[in-house]
């Protein structure tokens, strides 16, 4: 954990491609952090189920990735940042039901395209870029108004 | 709704959270899919589902959820039941398969979660 003089705070897990066992670890870690840090609990919430969806889906989907949290007193960021395949259709990814998910994900309660509808709906704001054959990158932001 | 009751309407054996059958619960959640239930979750509910992994229980610790009930006869394995000790989460079985188990309590006037994180 790093935090300058500006109150910014930054951490960065690994998110191991195709590991079901500890898929959610690093969203458990960020809910962790922000109940520690005093984040109101709505926030925290919102902050970890997106977390969470986009840790799954680099689980499900990519050949491995980075979860990044950065905290500052007015926002918080949560970044998924993977290596690959990529997404060919971000429109279509992000309609309710659309899945690609393979049994295996299913199995597990995954899977039912509502991965990234849910990180949407959680986040004040969306950016998603992503290239086929280099990777995606997800940012969610989160206000933490003011008390 | 207290736990409690939920345990007696359910028939419902106590796998973890003895001590917190006296926890009110506002409304439940049924879904084996972990996004349904990431969708429509809010505090203080309870969540039915018939995946027995590790992920129900992560799931519910990341929404604040503080039961889980097993329908249908299922039980998870010993790690899971440690797991959701550890984070404060009752975990309860119950021989009802889920659409007895959610109309049981629907009619007792536990209400569904709405759409709201």
């Amino acid at each position: 954990m790093m935090t300058s003089r500006n109150h910014i705070m930054e951490q960065v897990y690994t998110v191991e491609a195709g590991n079901f066992v500890l898929a959610g670890e690093a969203s458990g870690q960020i809910k962790k952090v922000l109940k520690q840090l005093g984040v109101d609990s709505n926030i925290v919430r919102r902050v970890t189920v997106a977390a969470y969806e986009a840790e799954m889906n680099m689980v499900i989907h990519s050949v491995g990735g980075e979860l990044i949290l950065k905290v500052t007193p007015e926002r918080i960021t949560v970044t998924a940042r993977d290596r690959g395949p990529g997404i060919p259709d971000i429109g279509l990814a992000m309609q309710e039901g659309y899945s690609t998910a393979p049994e295996i994900a299913r199995e597990l309660g995954f899977g039912a395209g509502m991965g990234l509808p849910n990180i949407k709906r959680c986040a004040d704001s969306l950016n998603m870029q992503s290239k086929v054959g280099e990777g995606t990158i997800l940012e969610a932001y989160f206000d933490i108004k003011a008390r | 709704m207290k736990l409690g009751e939920i345990r007696a309407a359910l028939d419902a054996e106590v796998l973890a959270g003895e001590e917190m059958m006296d926890c009110e619960v506002a409304s439940a959640c049924a879904s084996d899919l972990m996004s349904d239930i990431m969708y429509y979750v809010k505090k203080h509910t309870v969540l039915l589902t018939g995946l027995t992994n590790v992920h129900a229980v992560r799931t519910a610790d990341m929404l604040d959820v503080n039961a889980i009930v097993f329908v249908g006869n299922k039980k998870p394995m010993p790690g899971i039941i440690d797991m959701a000790r550890e984070k404060n989460i009752a975990v309860l079985a119950t021989k009802y398969p889920m659409y007895e188990a959610c109309g049981k309590l629907y009619s007792l006037g536990l209400p569904a979660c709405v759409r709201n994180v």
